[in-house]
């Protein structure tokens, strides 16, 4: 079946079978393989994309249920020569080691930024419980999140 | 130039990774590539009478192999009693039996689905106690696989004539690496030539595995390790099997082939941390001094050899723990049962001896009353001690400082003297545990490894870093960079990491071991050092710049790379056959205190807190040293507190992320890492020391001390589950100890 979605802002035509998860669509259909699969039922987090804004294991999105809707992966944050302030605090802060986790960190970083403010240990603690990591300790991530959280933030008051 | 060297400067992989660009196995693809899928025995032991297909399935386009096609059926590692894949028997649940490939991956499941092996199942052997009992004999007739002594002094006569004498059985269980990104290899062959790129730790050990098997010469064989989602020594020997099995489906089928596990069959089927037992009695005065350390430690090695004699062996050289004891003897067997082979996993062994050490001290300040910090703070190893094999501590121990800094960020001295804070329904404690990681191969394993390095000077004032040391998520790659570049005088950004494959890096020696940075780190010193004093002695024979002599040495290949082998520090002594000697060039030091906060209803344990101290010698790159540190406790934590592997029958009944345990963020402690350093004479950048592992070796024994604290619950089999506590609490209360 075809089907039309926007991926990272561009509309895609994709032709799909009906049992394609949206993540061998993004990874296979798309080429788009920034968006990783660690355990493919919805445990690690690894395969984290927004979709219409939310935060989804895309290893659980049946691709046919995504017609007309709005994807965002990794590859939509910003290009390695144009690191968001999301990407590059995550990196200087030590959130990344393997990186296998980081594209799903970042997703699902993202979107609790996206709600604006500086959030606390806590909060980015409970935004990201669905995203294993297995290498850092999750603290260096804390980090990272909550520095670029604090550089939006600076970025929005120069900018209004 | 400022030197980069213990500056925190922007992790060189970070935009690859970070933007998902980074290609790891499972985005790489060739034309006509095949996926492949393995065949594996669903019972622990048997007779293998065959493999059938179902003669109804169209067997068009899928290619399947069985042991009938394996040139050499031999994983070579130390021994050779591993086949490629089962043949006449299997001797665990999971075995490779036969592998299939075809193009589509809904078509390869089925097929997979239409072979079945046909096994007549023998009685099995699957715990340390079955194997020790030996009723089966399936490793010689007493299952031993491997076993080892230490003696120091009067050894275990030591025991006689102590004032307190103390004995305590401790337990490990299995440990699952799960590493985010499963297993995986692509391979090809161009005429006869093997090639294969995928996720792994050790380029060399793959290329030998291949050169076995197909009988092929250094040069036939081409292993290049694509970006590498997580180790943890679960990447050390089990890609050999992996490669092995990719590259016969790609010789039968003549297609590329990729092969990459799903997270069930990576649980099920790789390797897992030795489950353990050890039985340590101790003897000391009466004010807390240690005189005499006896343990008979046990490890299950599982089905095949594989690395358990290397696991074993730093098992029981880290046995005593940081301490000092007179006399000492450590007994110490393998055992093998048919489970699948147990193997490296970050500690190597050394986890599960100082879980059982830090356990039996906590045992030996509750029989004396004493606080457990001050007891360990009067025997901890200092410079100029001996430990169990006589090795002479001549630099470098931090172990009194990291215990300093640990318990003063802490508080732990006011927390632990103000007693356990109940409030409602949940119990409040603190606990410690020291502990030491020897940095380096075992004994002799430097000067037989022989690891080589090269670096390259390139035009355009470039250099470029050739070795098989990987960078599997520590940073390698940017700290290899920082060290050359400091020893180059260069700018970090004029040096390249080229990528590890056989064809174009020397054999480093394989990484683990805590050894890339010390040992490794220090031939690229040495390299780098070499190369700058060549292109010093051309500026100043030629009367030109700098720049100018290292263009001209670039153009000349005869002088543009320097190749070194490591040079073990003189007068190191160890004799492999008394077990005595030095073990290790150096060892690294720690301490760590967990706060635990127990629920007296549930009995769920959480860790609010935790500080650990580490001396790494000189933190090349603090950032990524104390990411290590951090990563390597949640580890601990997670062994200590909800990763456990359950079994029946020789299958595990938990091989998924649902039900397997590992820490989230919610279940992890904000960390406090403090970096001690004592520099290291050899170590590269100043005095870098090995750190990979050592924060596997305190978590465990920290918490279960604070959940003692919290609740008087004495624990001394790992995981500390909320049942393992309620049946504790129910012993207890019955006035028994615990079960």
């Amino acid at each position: 079946m075809r089907i039309v979605l926007t991926v990272n802002g561009a509309v895609r035509e994709v032709d799909v079978a009906p049992v394609a998860r949206l993540l061998d669509v993004i990874r296979e259909t798309l080429g788009l393989t920034g968006t990783k699969e660690g355990c493919g039922e919805g445990e690690c987090g690894a395969c984290t994309v927004l979709l219409d804004g939310t935060p989804v294991n895309s290893c659980l999105v049946a691709a046919a249920q995504c017609a007309g809707r709005s994807v965002v992966t990794v590859e939509g944050l910003g290009s390695a020569e144009r690191l968001s302030a999301l990407q590059e605090e995550l990196v200087s802060h030590g959130g990344a080691q393997c990186g296998i986790c980081t594209p799903g960190v970042l997703v699902s970083a993202a979107a609790l930024l996206s709600r604006g403010g500086v959030p606390t240990d806590a909060e980015v603690r409970e935004a990201l419980a669905g995203n294993i990591c297995r290498c850092t300790g999750y603290q260096k991530i804390v980090d990272g999140v909550r520095a670029a959280a604090v550089r939006n933030a600076a970025a929005a008051r120069g900018a209004s | 130039m400022a030197p980069v060297v213990g500056q925190a400067v922007p992790r060189v992989d970070g935009p690859a990774k970070a933007s998902g660009s980074a290609r790891y196995v499972d985005d790489l693809t060739r034309p006509g590539m095949l996926f492949g899928a393995t065949l594996r025995s669903p019972v622990p032991r048997g007779r293998l009478l065959g493999v059938d297909r179902d003669p109804s399935f169209d067997w068009s386009g899928v290619t399947v192999v069985t042991a009938a096609d394996v040139p050499v059926n031999v994983v070579a590692t130390i021994e050779r009693d591993q086949p490629v894949l089962a043949a006449g028997e299997v001797r665990h649940v999971a075995e490779p039996i036969a592998l299939v490939a075809c193009e589509d991956r809904l078509r390869l499941e089925r097929a997979l689905a239409h072979l079945t092996p046909r096994i007549e199942p023998l009685p099995a052997v699957l715990t340390i106690g079955e194997a020790l009992e030996a009723r089966t004999a399936i490793h010689g007739a007493d299952n031993v696989m491997k076993r080892y002594a230490i003696t120091k002094g009067r050894g275990r006569d030591g025991l006689t004539g102590c004032e307190v004498v103390v004995t305590g059985r401790y337990e490990t269980g299995a440990q699952e690496h799960v590493y985010i990104e499963p297993q995986g290899m692509l391979a090809w062959w161009e005429g006869d030539d093997a090639h294969v790129v995928g996720s792994l730790q050790c380029p060399y050990y793959v290329q030998k595995g291949i050169k076995t098997v197909f009988g092929l010469a250094d040069d036939g064989v081409d292993v290049t390790q694509a970006t590498t989602g997580g180790g943890f020594g679960g990447k050390e020997e089990y890609p050999t099997v992996v490669a092995l099995h990719a590259l016969l489906l790609a010789r039968k089928s003549g297609r590329p082939v990729k092969l990459v596990y799903g997270r069930k069959e990576d649980v099920e089927a790789t390797t897992k941390r030795h489950p353990s037992v050890v039985e340590i009695t101790t003897g000391c005065d009466r004010d807390g001094t240690f005189r005499a350390f006896a343990a008979r430690v046990v490890f299950d090695g599982g089905a095949y050899v594989t690395l358990t004699p290397v696991v074993l062996s730093r098992g029981a050289l880290h046995a005593t723990g940081p301490y000092r004891w007179d006399d000492v003897s450590v007994e110490a067997l393998a055992v093998a049962t048919n489970t699948p082979p147990n193997g490296a996993f970050r500690g190597f062994g050394a986890p599960q001896t100082q879980w059982a050490v830090e356990r039996h001290v906590d045992r030996i300040a509750r029989t004396l009353d004493l606080d457990p910090l001050d007891l360990r703070l009067r025997n901890l190893l200092r410079s100029g001690d001996t430990t169990a094999t006589g090795q002479l501590l001549a630099e470098s121990v931090g172990a009194q400082r990291c215990a300093d800094e640990a318990t003063w960020a802490s508080g732990y001295r006011n927390r632990r003297g103000a007693g356990p804070v109940v409030a409602g329904r949940t119990a409040r404690g603190v606990g410690v545990a020291c502990f030491w990681h020897g940095a380096g191969f075992t004994g002799s394993g430097e000067r037989y490894l022989k690891g080589r390095v090269a670096v390259d000077l390139l035009p355009g004032g470039q250099a470029r870093i050739r070795t098989a040391s990987t960078d599997i998520g520590q940073g390698t790659e940017t700290v290899f960079r920082q060290i050359a570049a400091d020893a180059l005088g260069v700018p970090m950004a004029s040096v390249d990491f080229a990528i590890p494959s056989t064809r174009v890096v020397p054999d480093s020696g394989p990484t683990v071991a805590s050894r890339t940075v010390m040992v490794v780190g220090s031939i690229v010193e040495a390299a780098a050092r070499e190369l700058a004093e060549r292109v010093g002695r051309e500026a100043e024979r030629s009367g030109s710049t700098r720049a100018e002599a290292h263009e001209r040495l670039a153009g000349t290949p005869a002088l543009a790379t320097c190749e070194k082998q490591y040079e073990p520090p003189p007068g190191l002594a160890w004799d492999d056959a008394t077990y005595t000697g030095d073990a290790y060039p150096v060892f690294g030091w720690g301490c760590d205190v967990a706060e635990v906060e127990v629920d007296l209803d549930t009995f769920e344990t959480k860790v609010t807190g935790f500080w650990t101290a580490v001396d790494v010698g000189r933190a090349i790159h603090p950032v990524l040293c104390a990411g290590q540190v951090e990563g390597g406790t949640l580890q601990a934590i997670g062994w200590a507190l909800t990763e456990k592997l359950v079994t029946r029958g020789g299958k595990v009944l938990n091989p998924r992320m649902t039900d397997y345990i590992v820490p989230t963020s919610l279940d992890a402690p904000p960390f406090t890492t403090l970096l001690v350093e004592e520099p290291y004479s050899r170590g590269p950048g100043g005095g870098a020391k090995g750190v990979g592992e050592l924060p596997m070796d305190g978590g465990a024994p920290a918490i279960a001390a604070a959940v003692e604290h919290a609740t008087s619950l004495v624990l001394d089999r790992l995981p500390l589950l909320p049942e393992d506590l309620f049946e504790a609490s129910g012993a207890a209360r019955s006035g028994g100890g615990p079960a």
